[in-house]
Formats: structure tokens, sequence, C-alpha cells
């Protein structure tokens, strides 16, 4: 078994792990899906979201490995780092659940995805900037085609419209976390994250609305992912991600 | 492979059948309006649908890794290549549609156990190592029996195989170049890769389906220009492609009686087991329940979804009006 890497994490490193590791996670939890999605057309669309989502993640990684310095690469943060290493949303690492679940959850974090990367693009990381173009097209398509499900989910049966109430509730207490700002010393790299909640409550409340469905209130937010304080799901998650590639050490692959 | 199992009806003569043999033997295409006998119809939808089924089931013993792949590169490679299978199944569904069954009626048939699908994805994926030999072995049989359908008469289903065709190749050089990287690798890579080769090479060899002399396929699907290679030909290609590949990976492929034959120019392999192929072929697989349990599972975890679809396209179009 490999050990867990030891990072170095300046605020610039902590704050690109983070991005890349909620990209990852949920790339993962699509991927979850391959061979047992309801309509063969969502296979594809699931997979593609997928594969936009991991090709983020590896993405931020290399800029992460040369903000650190420390020779490390994409692997090495994807497969060597512990549970309370990583630093994505608790929202993304949810479980798949069924498709009510994984569509809100898409959708509401796609409308917020779409605004950080739309926000990021005008960061003075150059680098970082011109990828988060590019991730903000993609998340972009990610919110219509989630949209769409959950417009059809709430307009759609009685059942639907109940199953996408439930998932909607279960998300609910892991939405504040997504504003949560980054450290002070990022201002000029990172977007003012907190900014962000007025315009993302205004996207969020329409689409739902539309779709016949009620943002609960939540009197507990859950928040701690950032800092590695993780629900119980993401161990599982991690044990099954890393397992070959921890069984291996040094193999290349 | 995907298209073993095939029985041929013979057609009935007249006028209309002779200007179509006629078109056919002309290596004209045929088109959906196009008169063509019943036997020709019904044959090809079986063929096209088993395919279109192949495609989706396919997609679970790759799908087994997908969680799992051992670096992020092979993790977004693999998730892509199993869209493409997903991908190919629509192309094949599409082309059996324009014979005049629905999507829902052929899914039916599979889900029903009416409908067939090719026997290897009835074996399982236990190691990373599979992943390769899969790719290589099972994506490259598919090829040899493939490529010659890119000139099928029925003109939808052989536009279909060359889109597929391009992606299959793809596949296959990309699970051959996982296979080369665990043969460069540990010696647990090594092993891994020789103990993938030991379980796939037969089932992959049996894709091409029984020998020539026991088929009962042949005579009509040839005629048709459905078929235009027999099983073993194509099978002996295949063999003549693969062995020289194994032998540069430093593998052994798993027959003691493998030879090279001056004579021939051809690799000739020991008796294969055609026993194992009609017991996985009847349901006595590793997978065979689980691969159609796990369609089945998604289908009925998916009714409520595709009730909503329908549910609100209605609505819209009541608004619309
Ligand atoms: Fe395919
Ligand atoms: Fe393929």
């Amino acid at each position: 078994m490999s050990v867990a890497i030891a990072v170095a994490e300046t605020p610039l490193v902590r704050f690109l792990l983070g991005r890349a590791d909620d990209a990852l996670i949920l790339g993962h939890r699509l991927s979850e899906w391959t061979g047992h999605a309801p309509i063969l057309e969502e296979e594809l669309a699931l997979a593609n979201m997928g594969l936009d989502l991991i090709g983020q993640a590896r993405a931020l990684y290399a800029m992460a490995a040369e903000a650190e310095g420390a020779a490390h690469d994409e692997d090495d943060y994807a497969y060597l780092r512990d549970e309370g290493q990583f630093r994505n949303l608790l929202i993304v690492e949810r479980p798949r659940g069924d498709f009510a679940d994984t569509m809100l959850r898409q959708a509401l974090y796609a409308i917020y995805a779409e605004m950080f990367w739309q926000a990021t693009s005008r960061s003075t990381h150059r680098e970082l900037a011109g990828f988060a173009a590019k991730a903000a097209k993609e998340m972009a398509y990610h919110v219509r085609h989630a949209g769409a499900w959950v417009m059809r989910l709430g307009g759609g049966t009685v059942e639907s419209h109940a199953r996408a109430q439930a998932a909607l509730e279960r998300l609910a207490p892991y939405l504040d976390e997504m504003f949560d700002g980054e450290d002070p010393s990022l201002a000029a790299i990172a977007p003012d994250v907190p900014a962000l909640r007025k315009d993302w409550d205004s996207a969020a409340r329409t689409l739902l609305g539309e779709a016949g469905l009620t943002l609960p209130d939540v009197p507990y937010p859950q928040r701690g992912g950032r800092v590695g304080r993780h629900g119980e799901t993401l161990g599982h998650l991690l044990a099954m991600f890393q397992h070959l590639h921890r069984s291996h050490p040094g193999a290349t692959w | 492979m995907y298209t073993q199992g095939l029985v041929s009806i013979e057609g009935a003569g007249g006028a209309e059948e002779e200007r179509f043999q006629a078109r056919v033997d002309a290596e004209e295409r045929i088109e959906p309006n196009d008169w063509m006998p019943e036997a020709y119809r019904r044959t090809l939808m079986r063929q096209i649908s088993q395919h279109a089924h192949s495609e989706i089931v396919g997609m679970l013993p790759e799908g087994n890794w997908i969680t799992r792949a051992p670096s992020l590169k092979r993790k977004a490679a693999l998730l892509a290549k199993v869209q493409d299978e997903g991908g190919h199944g629509l192309y094949l569904y599409a082309a059996a549609e324009t014979l005049g069954s629905s999507r829902e009626e052929m899914v039916d048939a599979l889900l029903e156990g009416r409908a067939k699908y090719s026997s290897i994805f009835n074996y399982p994926t236990r190691t990373w190592a599979d992943i390769g030999a899969i790719g290589w072995l099972v994506d490259g049989a598919a090829i040899m029996n493939q490529i010659p359908l890119c000139r099928c008469s029925y003109g939808p289903y052989a536009r279909a195989m060359i889109r597929i065709c391009r992606e299959e190749s793809f596949h296959q050089r990309q699970g051959y170049e996982i296979m080369l990287t665990l043969c460069r690798g540990t010696e647990a890579q090594k092993a891994m890769a020789q103990d993938a080769l030991d379980r796939w090479w037969w089932p992959c060899l049996m894709m091409f389906g029984p020998p020539d002399a026991q088929s009962q396929h042949g005579d009509a699907s040839t005629r048709w220009k459905i078929k235009r290679f027999s099983n073993d030909g194509l099978r002996q290609k295949f063999i003549d492609a693969t062995v020289p590949q194994a032998h540069y990976l430093g593998l052994t492929v798993p027959d003691p009686e493998l030879r090279f034959d001056q004579a021939s120019g051809h690799w000739l392999t020991g008796a294969i087991d055609w026993e194992e192929f009609r017991r996985v072929l009847a349901g006595g697989g590793v997978c065979n329940r689980e691969r159609m349990e796990a369609r089945r599972r998604a289908h009925e975890e998916g009714a409520w979804v595709r009730e909503a679809a329908l549910a609100y396209a209605a609505k819209q179009r009541r608004v619309a009006a």
C-alpha cells in the first residue's frame, strides 16, 4: 500500500486543490451511472458531464502541482491523499442517489460553478483565467442539461415531483458551503465567492420555481469539506477509487 | 461476433425478389423504403438489434472498472470508451428502427430474454488488465467482424458500421496500449496482463461463431451480402493478426498447440472448446445472470424518469396548443 503524500498547502495550492477535488469527486459520482442510466441518451450525457469534470480536475491538479513545486502530479493528488486531505465541497461527495438526486445536484452545482468560473476568468493568474473561461462554457451546458431535467422531474408526474422535492431537501444543507470565501490573500486570483450568492439565489430559485419545487429553509447548514472534515461517504468513494493505484506503489499505468 | 447465433431464413422467389437480388449483386445499397424480402428484413432486424444489445450489455463489464481506473488519464479514456459503446448502441437501434421495430420493442425483447447479445460479455472483468484485454481482443475481434459489414447491402447498417469501425479501431489501439504499459511494468502488472490473456483468448476466438462446418448461418445472408466472410475465415484473420501482437507484448498465448504453418502462412491453433461456447450462450457463463439483472434494474429503476419525461412533454404540447 502506498502511504499518503504530504502536500505543502499554501493558500493558492489549497484553493486549486479544492476546486480540482470538487470536479474530480462530482465527475466520479457521475461516472457511477455508467451502464445504469434510465435512458440510453442519458448514458451519453452523464458520461459527457463526467468527462468535462474529470478534465477540469486534471487541469487544476496540474496548476496546483506548479504552485506547490514539489514534483507531485495529478495522480499523486487524486490517488495518494487520504480522505482528510481532500478539499472538496460536501455537496459533491453526496451519494449519486436516484436520478433526481443526481440531476438536482448537477443543476444547482453547475449554476454555481458556471458563475464561479465566469468570475475566475478575470483572475490575475493567467493560466487559471484561461482555464476558467473554458470551464464556464462547459458548466453552462451542464446547467442547460440538468436544468431541463429539473423541469421535467418537477413538472412531470406526481412521483417525479415528489422525488425531485425529496432530493432537494437532501441537498439543501450542503448549499451554503459553496459560498464560503477563499483566503483573503488570494483576492486577485480567486473571485469574491460570497458575492456570487445573490445571483445564484435568483437563478436557482427561478429554475426551482418554474419546476414547482421549493428550496427548504435550512436551520443547520453543513460545512467542513474545504478543511477535510467530510461525511461518511467520501471514504467509501476513495476506497474504491484509490485501491488499485495504491496497491501497486510506484507502478505506471 | 456480435452477429453470432443467427438463423437464416430462405426467401420465397418472385419477380420483385429477382430485381432485389440483382440490385444486391450489383452492390447497390438497399434503403428503408425499397422493396425487400420479408426474410431479409427480419434477418437484418435480428442481427442489428442483437448487435445494438451487445453494445449496451458490453458497457457493463468495462463499466466495472471506471470507478477504479488506476490513473486519471485511464479513467477519462475508459469513461469515453464506454460512452462510445453506448453511442454505437444508439446508432444501431436507429438503424434497426428503419426496418420497422421501435427501440422500446427491441429493448423489451432483450429484457425478456427473447433477444441475444454477444456471449463474450458474460465473462467477468476481474482485474484492470481485463480492460486492456477487452480493448485489444474483444474490440479487435469486433473490428474483424464489422469491417465487412461496412459494405453490407443494407444502407443504414453499412453507414452505421463505418462510423462504429472508426471508433472500434481506436478502442483496440487504446486497449493494446494498456497491455503494453502493463507488460513493460512491474512483475505484478505483467502477471495481471498474462492472466487476462489466458482468460480472454479462447472466448475471443469463439466470438466469430461456430465452425463453418456446423454453422447454420450462411446461405441467405451471404447471397444478400449481409455476411461476406465465413466464421472460420474471419477467425483465422484475427488469429494471424493477434498472435504476433501477443508475442510483441512478451505474453504467452494459452494454447500449447499453437504453431506457425509455413505452407499456408497461418497460425494454427488447438481445438476450440465449443462446449464452453454453448454453455455460456445457454446462460452458464459467470455473469449471464448479473448482466441481465443489471439491465433490468436500470430499466425498472428508470421507469419513473421516462414517465416523467413523457408526461412533461405532453404538458408542454398542451400549453403550446
Ligand atoms: Fe462498440
Ligand atoms: Fe468498442
